[in-house]
């Protein structure tokens, strides 16, 4: 039998980094191949060469027989690769026949449309997968799960053999996966190669046909799904030793700096959450996506105020409702994502340093220049950013750089409370090592530092206490001696 | 220097205009031509100085034509039931003020759109003026009202002043105040400035608030020039003042741009029209040229923004 999609020994690197090498995968007609890897293992770098978003650096990939060279976008939807993602990519509105329509009708701008046929197209792809929605529903009335299936219809409609999918059950409750699921099995009936990808081990095993583990770019194994069980798969996607590879410094821990009790936020699906941190500690707080880290912090932080519960600072409670106000009381935040909210790439590094403080740095309301520049210039030195000068845009600077900056906005306030959000996310290994470093260094200061991290690995060998999250509460914690990636992962994925 | 490049290049322009006239109308500089376009250009100076804290802060008011008239009706009628000229004064600042917070309520409280905001308060506040007023002028004003009291040049001598003090009073704190600072974050990323701490619905409150003062306050120093007050007076004002922000370099997308550009970008705009008559050009082109120059300089800036892609 031809496989429908086969990879041979592929390899890719992005500036420097070896983010696959020798990897090999095959994809049979009917088959649901499941791809497993921790965060960074390399799945979103296949998935993106078989749909032509990245070129390989060597090896081949083969459809249907046929080699394909110079694959991008367009061609390979033309060879029939449909790929879902977690966040449906629809226009919301547009009715669901419209937003079938793009993908599917050829024609000039020009052309007259034919309601009708549309409208029926657009029944007939629903039926196909089981959605009772009408052709005629705005996309943005429908749910997350009625729009997965929407998706779905348009790569059908597509004509696609080889079906990607992204995570499709993050965010999905039980009786929608279960739903999902036959759709699935459905499409495989009909001889559709199904790639699918997930951090819900379980529902792996009720199906997925065969398994592909990837970690740290290489391929693991490829086997039947029946022949592995769960505690297996783990120990084959964790695999090694990390401990040596984060320095820890023994900090001896001080005072209760922030404690949480009971703390619920409807808005931010935040349920029944407590916690303490103390002066010196790293608590490192895990989950998959969408288990309510961030969320989490944003309430702490007063972007998401909480309904319920005490949030107390050395035994105080407090009442906070806006960022203004966490920071007054010394609670500090570097967000996720700090391209877009970090800090201000228009804004020079000194204005961004001092963006916090300004009242500190200020008498009456007038800026002193001379105090805003010893304190950049302090952070500069002491976070060894690297920067033309303090009046460069931090546009400029590399992600290390400009992370590096939020970071020094937030020391300048003297908080008791950091909480870091993914704060080594997407930049190199060598700024990653000095975030590392310097957040040791915090820590030994007295800092009570909350962590959120994708990446276990930087957890275990971060934080000195692990708490674990699913749907929006802390299900568990570990303490750095007891907690293994293992243990973790099977009370995270629940 | 690379900071203060857009303002530069208006410098620039102006120079080159200036220097024009010196060669083909030297008559230009003679008498007081010079400074009848200074006092002329004042309400747009002032009103530019409130709008380009709105620019910064990527919001927009084109209500400001129709609070330059409101101010101006106000400050007439106060002085003709003979309030004293303080009074007189306080209270158009007064309702400048108010005029400013409703804009600034929509806005940030709301969490509108200001240019569909500012749009509708600029058609409320002009019909309502001309349903209380029925198009008729404010005359029989006091004495004391035109030129403050004072000769027409000691009058223009204040108007000018005082125009000059605040563009240097607002040129100064928007880079030496902590709040001024607080503008350019907002206008840059509202969204990273709140989790800086920063609360930008307060910031663009205060700048609506700033505008409707500094609209007031143009149409203070605007109103004593002529013995009568106009009830449509500032149309299209805020044409004029949102071309001098754009010309004089701030970015419409917020957190770019300085008062002394706006100052240049007023003074080229205004400068044009009378140059123009100077060198025998037909007077109807002033407008065109006008255009001209704000596609100019908005171009320069997409020119400018695009080779400051960053990776």
């Amino acid at each position: 039998m031809i496989p429908l999609l086969a990879i041979n020994n592929i390899a890719k690197a992005f500036a420097g980094v070896q983010a696959l090498s020798g990897v090999s995968f095959e994809l049979r007609p009917g088959e649901v191949h499941a791809l497993v890897g921790e965060n960074g293992a390399g799945k979103s770098t296949l998935i993106k060469l078989i749909t032509g978003a990245h070129q390989p650096d060597s090896g081949t990939l083969t459809v249907q027989g046929q080699v394909v060279t110079d694959n991008d976008p367009v061609k390979s939807r033309g060879l029939g690769i449909a790929c879902i993602y977690q966040q449906p990519a629809l226009f919301p509105d547009l009715t669901v026949a419209e937003n079938l329509a793009i993908n599917l009708e050829r024609g000039g701008p020009w052309r007259i449309i034919n309601w009708k046929q549309r409208r029926e197209q657009a029944q007939k792809l629903l039926q196909r997968v089981g959605a009772k929605i009408s052709p005629d529903a705005t996309v943005s009335q429908l749910t997350m799960p009625q729009q997965q299936l929407v998706e779905i219809a348009g790569a059908l409609g597509a004509d696609a053999r080889i079906l990607i999918m992204d995570e499709p059950t993050a965010s999905l409750a039980e009786a929608e996966v279960a739903n999902l699921l036959n759709v699935i099995r459905e499409l495989r009936a009909q001889g559709v190669g199904i790639i699918y990808i997930s951090h819900r081990l379980e529902e792996l095993f009720g199906i997925a046909d065969r398994v592909t583990v990837l970690r740290d770019g290489s391929h693991v194994t490829t086997c039947p799904m029946s022949e592995v069980n769960q505690a297996e798969l783990i120990r084959l996607m964790v695999g090694r030793d990390i401990s040596a590879v984060f320095p820890k410094q023994e900090v001896p821990l001080g005072e209760i700096v922030l404690e949480a009790r009971q703390l619920s936020c409807a808005e931010s699906g935040t349920e029944n959450v407590s916690f303490q941190v103390r002066a010196g500690e790293i608590l490192g707080l895990v989950g998959l996506v969408g288990a309510g880290r961030t969320e989490l912090a944003k309430t702490l932080f007063g972007l998401t105020p909480a309904d319920s519960g005490q949030i107390l600072l050395r035994g105080q409670s407090l009442r906070i409702t806006s960022a203004a106000q966490a920071v007054s009381y010394g609670i500090a935040y570097v967000p996720e994502d700090r391209r877009r909210h970090g800090v201000i790439l228009d804004l020079s590094v000194s204005q961004n340093a001092s963006l916090s403080v300004l009242k500190e740095l200020s008498t009456c309301g007038i800026l002193s220049s001379r105090r805003e520049r010893d304190l950049t210039e302090s952070y500069v030195e002491k976070l060894f950013i690297k920067t033309a000068s303090i009046g460069t845009p931090v546009g400029n600077l590399s992600g290390g750089n400009q992370q590096k900056v939020a970071l020094a906005r937030w020391l300048a306030t003297k908080p008791a409370v950091l909480i870091l959000d993914e704060p080594t996310q997407g930049i190199d290994v060598g700024a990653k090592a000095e975030i590392h470093r310097l957040m040791g260094d915090l820590a030994r200061q007295g800092l009570a530092i909350i962590m959120i991290s994708s990446e276990l690995p930087e957890m275990l060998g971060m934080s000195d206490r692990i708490a674990v999250m699913r749907g929006g509460t802390i299900v568990g914690e570990f303490s750095r001696a007891d907690a293994t990636q293992e243990k973790i992962l099977h009370l995270a994925l629940g | 220097m690379f900071r203060y490049q857009r303002e530069l290049s208006v410098a620039l322009a102006y120079l080159l205009l200036l220097g024009l006239l010196w060669f083909c109308a030297p008559k230009f500089y003679q008498g007081d031509n010079f400074w009848s376009v200074l006092v002329s250009s004042t309400p747009v100076l002032v009103a530019g100085l409130g709008m380009t804290l709105i620019i910064l802060t990527r919001q927009i008011d084109i209500s400001v034509g129709s609070q330059f008239a409101v101010c101006g009706v106000i400050a007439g009628l106060t002085a003709r039931a003979g309030l004293p000229l303080p009074l007189v004064w306080l209270s158009a600042l007064g309702s400048g003020v108010v005029l400013g917070a409703i804009n600034g309520a929509l806005v940030a409280g709301l969490k509108l759109p200001s240019i569909v905001v500012t749009l509708a308060t600029m058609v409320t506040y002009r019909e309502t003026l001309r349903w209380a007023l029925q198009g008729k002028l404010i005359g029989g004003l006091p004495q004391h009202f035109q030129w403050f009291g004072l000769s027409q040049l000691s009058g223009q001598m204040v108007i000018v002043g005082t125009a000059g003090i605040l563009l240097f009073a607002f040129g100064w704190a928007l880079s030496n105040l902590a709040a001024g600072r607080m503008v350019y974050a907002t206008g840059s990323d509202a969204e990273a400035a709140r989790l800086a701490g920063i609360q930008p619905q307060r910031v663009t409150f205060q700048v609506f608030v700033l505008m409707g003062l500094l609209s007031a306050a143009a149409a203070l120093l605007s109103v004593v020039v002529l013995p009568s007050v106009d009830p449509n007076a500032g149309r299209g004002l805020e044409m004029q003042v949102i071309a001098a922000v754009v010309v004089g370099g701030t970015a419409v997308t917020g957190g770019r741009g300085s008062v002394c550009g706006t100052v240049i970008g007023a003074l080229l705009l205004s400068t044009i029209g009378p140059a123009m008559t100077f060198m025998g050009v037909a007077g109807h082109w002033e407008k065109a040229m006008q255009g001209a120059i704000i596609l100019i300089a908005v171009a320069s800036d997409a020119f400018q923004g695009r080779g400051r892609s960053r990776p």
